[in-house]
């Protein structure tokens, strides 16, 4: 699985955010996850577990936020929430809708740090 | 939870495949001022993969430079039987890592000049989940899943094929054997990615191939149409 090297990936971008303001403890990582982005949160989530064992941050957790997937329907001109992402149509109007606007997330979005 | 010192919110906002996406993106300039049209081809082990991208490198080399890197599982060796279309082929041996990332194409890039190529093939590894997540810098994506696989293959891995440009259905001779439902198959495609262009083929029949390599041709052609524009 790709997750631990995402997981990796997430440690090194925390240390260095901690770099950049002098060695601050970094508590919390918040990262935005959308269900288009190929990872599984869970799957995530254990990843990171090992990986910050082996790295200098043993102690710093990871919030997950799900994002919802949206697109935009161009018939009903609107974005439009959708409840899986199996079936990328309009649940007005019923059209195919391959214009997402959101939901491909993996973006790490804040963190909490020591001051 | 209590802490004995104070914290506070910063906001970062960072891509957590930022490495991955710049490799890419210097990797996607360089083809494009070399002027090689780069396809990468995923799918499930046993679509027929290997033998598609074979045929597809004997036909296309009487008439275009190419060449193809492949992404193999230590245990593979896909790269020799490659070497039969009589084009350059380079292995990537990815280890225990279930995909190819941008960085592992340029490295294995290093001493090809790219100005002598017309076409450029990736094949990833045979998996439909990992390599969805990481940007090659290719031009265009293709997606295969096999007559054999099920109609349902595309709502089953909807990340992969919402990220490819292409569905390539493959071993279309077996489809009366098999009973293959091809409107539940292409609604099933349309489903993840509406507007997805669908080719059906055989690599072992040949039939389909003279109209996929019309279609990569014409591609190939709007794209450079298209710099030239910008
Ligand atoms: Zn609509």
């Amino acid at each position: 699985m790709h997750e631990l090297s995402l997981a990796m990936s997430i440690l090194d971008i925390a240390g260095e955010e901690s770099d950049r303001r002098g060695g601050a403890e970094i508590k919390s990582i918040y990262l935005k996850l959308g269900p288009l982005s190929g990872v599984i949160k869970q799957a995530l989530i254990s990843a990171f577990d090992l990986a910050r064992e082996m790295s200098p941050f043993s102690k710093v957790e990871l919030v997950v936020e799900e994002v919802p997937l949206r697109v935009r329907c161009h018939v009903c001109d609107t974005e439009r929430e959708l409840p899986c992402f199996q079936d990328l149509c309009c649940p007005e109007c019923g059209t195919p809708c391959g214009d997402v606007v959101c939901g491909r997330e993996l973006e790490i979005v804040a963190m909490e740090i020591e001051s | 939870m209590s802490l004995p010192t104070t914290t506070r919110m910063v906001e970062v906002r960072t891509q957590v495949l930022k490495a991955n996406d710049n490799d890419a993106r210097l990797l996607r300039q360089r083809f494009h001022n070399n002027g090689v049209f780069v396809v990468s081809l995923v799918s499930s082990p046993g679509t027929g993969k290997t033998l598609f991208l074979e045929r597809t490198l004997t036909m296309l080399r009487e008439r275009y430079r190419c060449a193809a890197l492949v992404g193999d599982l230590a245990t593979e060796n896909d790269a020799r039987r490659l070497e039969r279309a009589g084009v350059p082929i380079r292995q990537i041996i990815t280890g225990s890592v279930c995909h190819l990332e941008a960085k592992m194409v340029s490295d294995a890039l290093v001493g090809w000049n790219l100005d002598e190529l017309d076409f450029l093939f990736i094949e990833n590894v045979g998996n439909l989940v990992c390599p969805a997540t990481y940007d090659l810098g290719e031009e265009m994506r293709l997606v295969l899943f096999s007559v054999t696989e099920g109609e349902d293959k595309p709502r089953k891995y909807p990340t992969i094929f919402n990220t490819a440009d292409v569905a390539i259905i493959t071993k279309i001779e077996l489809a009366t054997v098999t009973e293959f439902d091809r409107e539940a198959a292409y609604a099933s495609v349309q489903a993840v990615r509406p507007g997805m262009r669908i080719l059906e083929l055989s690599a072992k029949t040949g039939l389909g191939m003279n109209q996929w390599l019309e279609f990569l041709e014409l591609r190939s052609a709007e794209r450079s149409e298209r710099l030239v524009v910008v």
